[in-house]
């Protein structure tokens, strides 16, 4: 049974050799090998998830070697709950790629490489076997962002990968300093020795140092996320969404066990300066990341520099240490990657209908596309922070743990945050509703306040099933507007997925818990 | 300083060449020496690891009979055995996603490519 964590990499990455074996005598080889891993990777990662809720956290020993000399894998609530989320991604974009494409079987090699370096990344319990994954993950994903047909995909994707080496080596950097303080690599034998060794040595300071900014580097925060913008507008649009679900995810989820498992928040009370220059670093993430996106005329970009913003928030809430906010941190990690994913497959489909992706481009897009323009609203203002969806279960605990840790800024940058995320896609959400598809002389707009509110009115009214259902009707009477059946069904699971994880955010919380219980005893 | 330099003359020997690399990634306006300086960059770094793993005196760990005398761990050498390969395969997706740069527009220079992309 504890195989299955190993399974959860290696069934992908011996998968994404099929495609290219079979590709030359069947071109149908990588969707089908695609879906097949990706079900097999569901199938255990809800085997591990289950074992994790009925007897907590649980390891396995790579090869039979015991940790700390050998490599061990470790899953716990947070890492099941993750894994699981790559599941559910992987399943999602695949059935979005299988009409949109790119329809190529490297591609699909390159996918399922991907969900294993991901899938290794949640798992591992050793950082050196860490940094394999992230490159791993970071080598997989600059090839996506390459299947792009276009020169500039490419240049974009060389950009990434020298700016994602570089951080990936500062962070093997990191391992190294803290390998010459304690001797050893495992995290749960870290944990002890870097007390042992003591956490104001020059060693283990310069080595957080680098695992932060390596780590920072590949999540994309400001001022380091140069790379970012580029790789999510020109790859194409399933890569693009699968990346920006994911690839920041691992990065972040990598930093925050690394604080919280490695350096424990016993470090932090020794060095408090170490976490408050990464409050420091987040904060400013989120409000230049915010600004950045209003200013994006290209949804795409604008999306992408959202992201920029809402990593901000999340290692934000993982470096105020205390549980309200890390929990929150972390809801917003998984709300993030379900909400990002669905608006980037949303921008894809209302791009095609629209035939353009800029801001601009929406206008009127609703009445040729009812469904998914209500879901891609729906995914909007959950990200803004609009109950019951997620994201306000994320953003209300990171401000609850702020203000309990009396980190003030924080609670105040989340709040600024949130507003102008609402700045950045009202008018997204203005375009497509109340404005006329021939972009000539429309209405003119009227106050910005009154539009927003209307928006938010308008949006939450569908936020359940039955109203969805009816739309769905809509559509189908509509019918022609070119939209794919699985680009549909993919961006109203997002949108339903986005609010009901928010529904039951406090069950969500309620797994998260005994892992961080361990953490703050 | 002249003791330093005398004993830690690796470690110096490192920093020297993560900032070269480094100085060539942002410096250079050619993809290929971007490339180049971040392998140097990289070497640095697995130098850092390859030395710090020496023990002076230290015999290799292959223990025939009785183990005698020190050994060095081979741990460090063993991980960037590892590395070197993830070197290599970055530098290969680099070189292709060169390959195709230059396939479209014709230059390396990064100068250049802005202009045609401005265009």
């Amino acid at each position: 049974m504890t195989d299955a964590i190993a399974l959860l990499v290696v069934v992908p990455i011996v998968l994404a050799l099929v495609p290219i074996a079979l590709g030359r005598l069947w071109d149908g080889a990588g969707w089908v090998a695609a879906a097949l891993a990706a079900l097999a990777h569901l199938g255990l990662s809800v085997t591990v998830a289950a074992k994790v809720f009925s007897t907590g956290r649980f390891t396995y020993a790579v090869g039979d070697y015991t940790p700390p000399f050998g490599i061990e894998l470790v899953t716990d609530g947070i890492s099941a709950t993750l894994v699981v989320l790559v599941s559910v991604v992987t399943v999602a974009v695949v059935l979005y790629a299988r009409r949109t494409g790119p329809d190529s079987n490297s591609f699909y090699s390159e996918l399922l490489l991907l969900t294993a370096g991901i899938s290794g990344v949640f798992v591992t319990g050793d950082v050196f076997n860490l940094y394999v994954f992230i490159e791993i993950t970071g080598l997989a994903t600059y090839a996506l962002v390459a299947t792009g047909r276009s020169p500039a995909a490419a240049l974009a994707s060389l950009k990434y990968l020298l700016v994602g080496t570089i951080g990936a080596s500062l962070y093997l950097l990191g391992v190294g300093y803290l390998y010459i303080a304690t001797g050893t690599l495992n995290m749960a034998d870290l944990s002890t020795q870097l007390q042992a060794v003591g956490y104001d040595s020059p060693l283990v300071l310069t080595g957080f140092a680098l695992l932060v900014v390596g780590l920072a580097v590949k999540s994309a925060l400001y001022p380091l996320h140069t790379w970012q913008p580029g790789a999510y507008a020109e790859s194409p649009d399933s890569v693009t969404a699968y990346i920006s679900a994911l690839v920041s995810t691992a990065a972040a989820y990598a930093l925050f066990r690394l604080v919280y498992a490695v350096f424990t928040p016993a470090f932090d009370a020794a060095v408090p300066f170490a976490l408050d220059a990464l409050v420091l670093l987040a904060s400013v993430s989120v409000v230049v990341g915010s600004v950045l996106a209003v200013l994006q005329s290209d949804l795409k970009r604008m999306l992408a520099y959202s992201s920029v913003a809402q990593f901000g928030l999340v290692i934000a809430g993982f470096s105020v240490a205390n549980a309200t906010a890390v929990t929150g941190g972390l809801v917003h990690l998984v709300g993030h990657a379900v909400m990002k994913a669905g608006l980037f497959v949303g921008v894809g489909v209302l791009a095609g209908v629209a035939g353009g992706r800029t801001v601009d481009d929406l206008a009127g897009v609703a009445d040729r596309a009812p469904v998914v323009s209500a879901a891609f609203a729906i995914l909007a203002f959950a990200l803004v922070g609009v109950p019951p969806a997620v994201g306000f279960a994320g953003k209300w605990h990171i401000v609850l743990g702020a203000v309990e840790g009396g980190r003030w800024g924080v609670a105040a940058v989340a709040v600024v945050s949130t507003l102008l995320t609402l700045a950045y896609f009202a008018r997204v959400v203005e375009r497509m509703y109340f404005q006329d598809a021939p972009a000539a002389t429309t209405d003119t707009v009227s106050g910005p306040d009154a539009t927003a509110t209307a928006d938010t009115d308008s949006a939450l009214t569908p936020d359940g099933g039955e109203s969805g259902s009816e739309s769905t009707d809509d559509a189908k009477t509509t019918g022609g507007s070119g939209i794919t059946i699985e680009a549909r069904t993919v961006v109203v699971a997002a949108a339903v997925g986005a609010v009901v994880l928010g529904l039951f955010a406090s069950d969500l919380i309620a797994v998260f818990e005994p892992v961080l219980e361990v953490y703050f005893q | 300083m002249i003791d330093l330099l005398a004993t830690h003359y690796n470690y110096l020997v490192f920093v020297a060449l993560v900032a070269i690399g480094l100085y060539g990634v942002t410096a250079s306006p050619n993809l290929v020496k971007k490339v180049i300086g971040l392998n140097i960059f990289q070497v640095g770094i697995f130098l850092f690891f390859v030395t710090s793993g020496y023990v002076d005196g230290a015999a290799p760990p292959v223990v025939h009979g009785d183990a005698v005398g020190t050994y060095a761990s081979p741990l460090p050498h063993v991980l960037i055995l590892t590395a070197i390969v993830v070197g290599v395969s970055l530098t290969a997706v680099a070189l292709a996603l060169i390959v195709r740069i230059y396939g479209a527009y014709g230059t390396l220079d990064e100068e250049a490519i802005r202009e045609v992309q401005t265009e």
